[in-house]
C-alpha cells in the first residue's frame, strides 16, 4: 500500500508514532485555522464593505469588533432550533452537515506552505519526518477538488427541498442549475492549468511556479484565471452571482427555514468555501507559498524559510479574500436568464477555445511546427467556430422574440 | 487493511442499492444512489484507480444523481409513491427476467475470470501505480491510441443524444399556439 495513499515521503515506508502525531496535528490545525479563518473573514468581509459604504461596521465586541462573529456564533447556538412540520425530517437535519464537511475537506488538499526554493519541493522537517506542510496529497490532487465541490451542491439542494416551502425550492432548483452550469467552466479552465503543469498535484502545481513569469496565470494566458475566477464565484453562490438566496425574490433562499445551529453551519461552510477557493485559486495561478519573485531575484522576508511560505500564501490568499469582498459591494445581482447566458455561450465556449490553443500549442511544440503559424491557424479555427455559434445564438434568439418571450 | 476496506465499499452500495430499490420517495432513492456511487469510488480507490474514483464522483455524484434531483423537484415528483399501483402490467415479470439475466451473466463472468482475480499480480493496478500520475497516463494512452476509434464513437453517440433532445424539446408547435418556430 506505499505511496498509494500520497506521494508525501513521510507516509512512505514504516509508520511509526511519530508519523501518526504529525498527521494527527495536520488534521487539527487545517480544522482549527479553517474555523479561526472563517470568524476573522466574516468580521473582514463586514468591516471592508461597511468601508465601502461610509459605516463603521462592527465595533463593539472585542478590539475593532473583532469578536463580533464569535458573539454571533455564541447567540446561533442558544436560539431555539425549529423543525418545519412539512420538512423531510432526516434530510432536513442532513444537509447543513453536506454543505460543511466538503467546505473542511477541500482544504485538505492545499499546500499550506512550505520552502519552495531549489529543489525542495515545499518538503520540511517536523519531529525528525520530512514532509509537506499540507494534510493530503492524493493522487489525483486538483481532481479532488474539483469532486468535492461538485458535492458541495448536495447541501444547498437538499437543504431547499427538505424545507417543505416554495421559496427554498426555487432556491435549490436555482443552485443546481447554477452550480451543474458553472462546473464545466471551472472543469475546463482547471484543465488549462495541468495542461501546462503537467501534473495533478498541487504540490507538483506550485513547484513549477518560481517566479511570476512562470505563474499559471502567466503561462496559460490571463484567460483561464479570469474564467476560472468568474466560475468559481458561481459556485460559491457569492454575489453577484447569489440568486441562490437572493432575499429581495426569495425570502432567504434556500435557507429560509433554517434557524439556529443549523443556519449557522450553513454560514460557516459559505465563508469557509470562500477562503478554500481563494486558497485554490493562488494555488493554481499564483504560484501558492512560493515567494514573489522576478527572474532570478525573489523578495526574501526576513523570516525563516519553512514560515515564509505560510506569510506568502497568507499575503495572496488575503488579497484574493478582499477581491471577492469587492465584487459583494460593488456589483449587482444577475438576472436568471443572464446568469445561464454567460455560463453556457460565453464561459464554456471560452474556456474550451482556450484550452484547444493551449493544446495545439503544445502539439507544435513537440512536433517542431512553427509556433506563430500554429497560433494563428488555431485562432482562425476558432474564430470560425465563434462565428457559427453567434449565429446559431442570433437566430434562436429571433425565434424567440417571434414566439413572445420577453428576452 | 484490503479486506476491511473492501467489507465497508461493499456494505455502502449494498445498502444504497437497496435504498435505491426499496424508498418510495424519489429524492431518497436519488440519495441512495449517492450512496452506492460513492461506494463504487471508494472501491475504485482501493484498486489504485484513483482517476477512475474522481471522475465518478465528479460526473455521476457531481453532474448526473444532481440532474436527476433537478428533474425530480422540478417536476414536483418528490412525494412518496404507492409501490402496489402498476402502471404497466408487464414490467414486473419483465424486470425480473432482465435481473435474473443480469446477475447470471455477472455470476457467469466471474467464474470464467477466477484465475486471473485471484492472482494479485494481474489487478488493476497500472504499471508503475506508484507514481504521482501514473493513472492519468495510463487511461489517456489507452484511450487515446490503442480505442481511438471506439472513444470517437462515444463522443458521436453523445451528440447525437444532445441533438436529438434538442430537436425533441423545439418540435414545430401546432397552428393554433401562436406562431409558428423554426426547429
Amino acid at each position: 500500500m506505499t505511496g498509494q495513499l500520497a506521494v508525501d515521503p513521510m507516509l512512505e515506508g514504516g509508520i511509526g508514532w511519530a508519523v501518526v502525531l504529525v498527521v494527527v496535528v495536520k488534521v487539527l490545525l487545517v480544522f482549527v485555522v479553517g474555523l479561526v479563518a472563517t470568524m476573522l473573514m466574516v468580521w473582514f468581509e463586514r468591516k471592508v464593505i461597511a468601508g465601502m459604504q461610509n459605516r463603521v461596521g462592527p465595533n463593539k465586541a472585542g478590539p475593532f469588533g473583532l469578536l463580533q462573529t464569535l458573539a454571533d456564533g455564541i447567540k446561533l447556538f442558544f436560539k431555539e432550533d425549529l423543525l418545519p412540520e412539512r420538512a423531510d425530517k432526516f434530510v432536513f437535519r442532513l444537509a447543513p452537515y453536506l454543505a460543511l464537511v466538503p467546505a473542511f475537506l477541500a482544504f485538505a488538499i492545499i499546500p499550506l506552505g512550505g520552502d519552495f526554493r531549489g529543489d525542495k519541493a515545499g518538503i520540511v522537517t517536523l519531529l525528525g519526518q520530512q514532509t509537506r506542510l499540507q494534510l493530503a496529497d492524493p493522487p489525483v490532487g486538483v481532481l479532488f477538488a474539483l469532486a468535492i465541490s461538485s458535492i458541495a451542491v448536495y447541501g444547498i439542494m437538499l437543504a431547499g427541498w427538505s424545507s417543505g416551502s416554495k421559496y427554498p425550492l426555487l432556491g435549490s432548483v436555482r443552485a443546481s442549475a447554477q452550480m451543474v452550469s458553472y462546473e464545466a467552466a471551472l472543469g475546463l479552465s482547471l484543465g488549462c492549468v495541468l495542461l501546462v503543469s503537467g501534473t495533478l498535484s498541487t504540490a507538483g502545481i506550485v513547484d513549477l511556479q518560481t517566479s511570476i513569469g512562470n505563474w499559471n496565470i502567466v503561462t496559460t494566458g490571463f484567460v483561464p484565471f479570469v474564467i476560472f475566477l468568474i466560475a468559481a464565484t458561481a459556485e460559491l453562490n457569492r454575489p453577484p452571482f447569489d440568486l441562490v438566496e437572493a432575499e429581495q425574490e426569495l425570502v432567504g433562499g434556500f435557507n429560509t427555514e433554517y434557524a439556529s445551529i443549523r443556519f449557522a453551519l450553513f454560514f460557516l461552510a459559505e465563508f469557509m468555501n470562500t477562503i478554500t477557493m481563494s486558497a485554490l485559486i493562488v494555488t493554481l495561478f499564483f504560484g501558492g507559498p512560493q515567494p514573489i519573485g522576478i527572474g532570478d531575484t525573489t523578495i526574501d522576508l526576513p523570516i525563516p524559510n519553512a514560515i515564509e511560505g505560510t506569510v506568502w500564501l497568507l499575503i495572496k490568499v488575503i488579497a484574493f479574500l478582499y477581491v471577492y469582498v469587492w465584487f459583494r459591494a460593488t456589483l449587482p445581482r444577475l438576472r436568471y436568464d443572464q446568469l445561464m447566458d454567460l455560463g453556457w455561450k460565453v464561459l464554456i465556449p471560452g474556456s474550451l477555445a482556450w484550452f484547444m490553443l493551449l493544446a495545439a500549442q503544445r502539439v507544435g511544440r513537440e512536433a517542431g511546427w512553427d509556433q506563430v503559424v500554429v497560433t494563428l491557424a488555431t485562432a482562425l479555427v476558432l474564430l470560425g467556430g465563434y462565428g457559427l455559434l453567434s449565429r446559431a445564438n442570433r437566430v434562436s434568439r429571433e425565434n424567440r422574440e417571434r414566439d413572445g418571450a420577453q428576452f | 487493511m484490503a479486506l476491511f476496506v473492501f467489507v465497508c465499499s461493499a456494505a455502502m452500495i449494498l445498502v444504497g442499492a437497496l435504498g435505491v430499490v426499496t424508498r418510495s420517495n424519489p429524492v431518497h432513492a436519488a440519495l441512495s444512489l449517492v450512496l452506492t456511487l460513492f461506494g463504487v469510488a471508494v472501491t475504485f480507490v482501493a484498486l489504485q484507480a484513483h482517476f477512475l474514483a474522481a471522475v465518478q464522483v465528479i460526473v455521476y455524484a457531481g453532474a448526473i444523481v444532481v440532474l436527476f434531483l433537478f428533474v425530480i423537484m422540478l417536476l414536483g415528483v418528490d412525494r412518496a409513491e404507492n409501490l402496489r399501483i402498476e402502471p404497466l402490467r408487464v414490467q414486473r415479470p419483465l424486470a425480473f427476467v432482465v435481473s435474473t439475466g443480469v446477475a447470471a451473466v455477472v455470476i457467469a463472468a466471474i467464474v470464467r475470470a477466477r484465475d486471473s482475480l485471484a492472482d494479485p499480480s494481474r489487478g488493476l493496478a497500472p504499471t508503475g501505480a506508484d507514481a504521482h500520475d501514473a493513472n492519468v497516463r495510463e487511461i489517456a494512452r489507452e484511450i487515446f491510441s490503442s480505442n481511438t476509434f471506439a472513444f470517437e464513437l462515444t463522443s458521436v453517440l453523445l451528440l447525437v443524444a444532445v441533438v436529438g433532445t434538442v430537436l425533441l424539446a423545439r418540435r414545430q408547435r401546432s397552428p393554433g399556439a401562436g406562431h409558428p418556430v423554426r426547429p
